[in-house]
């Protein structure tokens, strides 16, 4: 009886908490379109989101396709299809890695300080004296992080495909030898615009989970350095999770 | 005039508002002593809306406001100012631009007055020459001083201080009742404050309510309120105006 009452009450939380973070979600897109319009905050977050996550974008970026040319030259060599190894580079970054990696990177680099940054304005009274003066949080907070995060999302992630291919041409062209004109030349015959497409619609959609996400837990932090805590790490979490679900589900539709 | 009626506010188990019946007085300064954690701070919030009373009514001029939300919330808020005991200074913004937020958001002043205003202001609050620091680089009476200087640079109808001067050494407390006491005066606004300092603000105060237990135990015209015979009250008023440790003996010594 103890445990039906368990699964009960945690399944009705679950439920509430769900239902309460699309009603955030839903919130925060209507205040996009109301005014007052602070098109300054957007700029700064997309500073705050956008170049200061440049780094370590293309360093991961770089990493990432020049182990992809790794891999793939030594799985294409069993076939002799060395020549593939450029669309093999391209095509990984393009629709899966650029997209998930760079989201991943975001969240772990701004996701997380967004959190933070929501979370202790929550517990010193920030946003209640926010509030008090009629100036609506939601509004002034969290929709200019959600708009400046679906826009710097797909441009982080153009710059990790882009660092990325040439990362694999580095190893796969300059290291291991395969020719220049077959790497550059089977990425144009093999690359189309469905799979840039895909990959741009995953990127917008992974923009908007880390920053809704990663707001809602710092927006409802309890009001401790504990729950500070708890909730940057249950932001980041979430929305890594999600990225994959959700990247699953795109996948799956997209093919 | 505000009006609480059987206002009741829990957290979790812990009972702290248990039925609080108030009417602040229009146009006048109110002060509201109380023990330590007895809910003070708790009570101000719900006057603005921050807080929502399990039980119970909360009236500004007519309009009930603890069921309302959003723009008919916004309207009423926009007559308070609030100072709240932390401050609650936007760490973001250095001291100029948290005191002109609330003047650009609410846009009471064109942007060319905005830097005349903030400064006169932070002159008053003896901050003239402290507007390019950020919080994080002030003293915590310093950002009290911020604090007020924000709550009362758009010159409301209603303010609510919390503890305005707890933290403060004694000179500048004064100061800073002083202050509040004159802008009371030029302005005219309905002032409502939470404090500790006894019995410095019975000269200032025009009413004194007290807190305890959850309730509103004795509220009385100022120069009325220290010659109560309950003898809680007499117990809080007396430790305030006796020097030294043995104060916290209470009347019994004197
Ligand atoms: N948001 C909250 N969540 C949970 N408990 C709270 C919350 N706000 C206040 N309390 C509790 O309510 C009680 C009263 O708090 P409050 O801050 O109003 O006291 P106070 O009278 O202002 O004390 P002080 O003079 O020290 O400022 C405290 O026990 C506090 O723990
Ligand atoms: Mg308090």
């Amino acid at each position: 009886m103890k445990v039906l009452i368990y699964i009960g009450s945690s399944t009705l939380s679950l439920l509430e908490e769900i239902g309460r973070m699309f009603l955030f979600l839903l919130q925060a897109i209507a205040w996009i379109f109301r005014p007052p319009f602070r098109p300054a905050r957007i700029l700064n977050q997309l500073y705050f989101i956008g170049f200061k996550t440049t780094f370590v974008v293309t360093l991961t970026a770089i990493f990432t396709g020049m182990v992809l040319a790794l891999q793939g030259y030594y799985s294409l060599r069993k076939f002799g299809a060395e020549g593939l190894l450029g669309s093999a580079v391209a095509l990984g970054m393009i629709r899966e890695l650029g997209p998930v990696l760079g989201s991943l990177m975001v969240t772990a680099r701004s996701g997380s300080a967004m959190t933070a940054e929501i979370g202790i304005m929550r517990i010193t009274e920030q946003i209640d004296a926010m509030e008090t003066m009629a100036v609506n949080p939601i509004q002034y907070l969290i929709a200019p992080k959600i708009v400046a995060g679906v826009m710097a999302v797909p441009l982080l992630v153009a710059i990790f495909d882009i660092v990325g291919i040439f990362g694999g041409y580095l190893v796969g062209v300059k290291l291991l030898g395969v020719s220049s004109g077959s790497f550059w030349s089977s990425i144009e015959s093999e690359v189309g615009w469905s799979d840039v497409y895909g990959g741009f619609l995953k990127s917008i959609s992974f923009g908007l989970i880390v920053t809704w996400v990663c707001c809602y837990k710092g927006f409802y932090t309890e009001m401790s350095a504990e729950g500070l805590g708890k909730a940057t790490t249950q932001g980041v979490v979430l929305s890594s999770v999600l990225i994959l679900v959700w990247d699953y589900f795109l996948t799956s539709v997209l093919l | 005039m505000i009006t609480m009626r059987g206002v009741e506010k829990g957290f979790g188990q812990q009972e702290v508002l248990r039925g609080v019946d108030l009417e602040i007085p229009p146009g006048q300064l109110t002060t509201i002593i109380g023990p330590s954690g007895e809910g003070k701070s708790v009570l101000l919030k719900h006057m603005i809306g921050l807080l929502k009373p399990d039980r119970g009514e909360v009236w500004v001029d007519g309009v009930e406001i603890s069921r309302l939300r959003g723009p008919s919330l916004d309207k009423v808020r926009k007559r308070f100012a609030m100072l709240f005991q932390s401050a609650a200074l936007f760490d973001s913004m250095n001291v100029f631009d948290n005191v002109a937020f609330p003047l650009r958001e609410k846009r009471l002043a064109s942007e060319s007055k905005v830097p005349r205003m903030v400064n006169d202001m932070l002159e008053r609050v003896g901050l003239g020459e402290m507007g390019h620091k950020f919080p994080a680089e002030l003293s915590g009476g310093m950002k009290k001083r911020a604090g007020l200087a924000r709550a009362l640079v758009v010159g409301p109808e209603i303010i609510l201080f919390d503890e305005p001067t707890t933290g403060l050494d004694p000179l500048m407390a004064r100061t800073i009742h002083n202050l509040i006491r004159s802008m009371h005066q030029v302005f005219g606004f309905t002032a409502i404050m939470v404090s500790h300092q006894v019995p410095d603000i019975f000269p200032i105060s025009d009413w004194v309510a007290m807190l305890k237990h959850g309730k509103i135990i004795a509220m009385a015209r100022s120069r009325d309120f220290q010659g109560l015979t309950d003898p809680v009250v007499r117990e809080f008023v007396l430790a305030g105006e006796m020097p030294g440790p043995s104060s916290v003996e209470g009347p019994g010594q004197n």
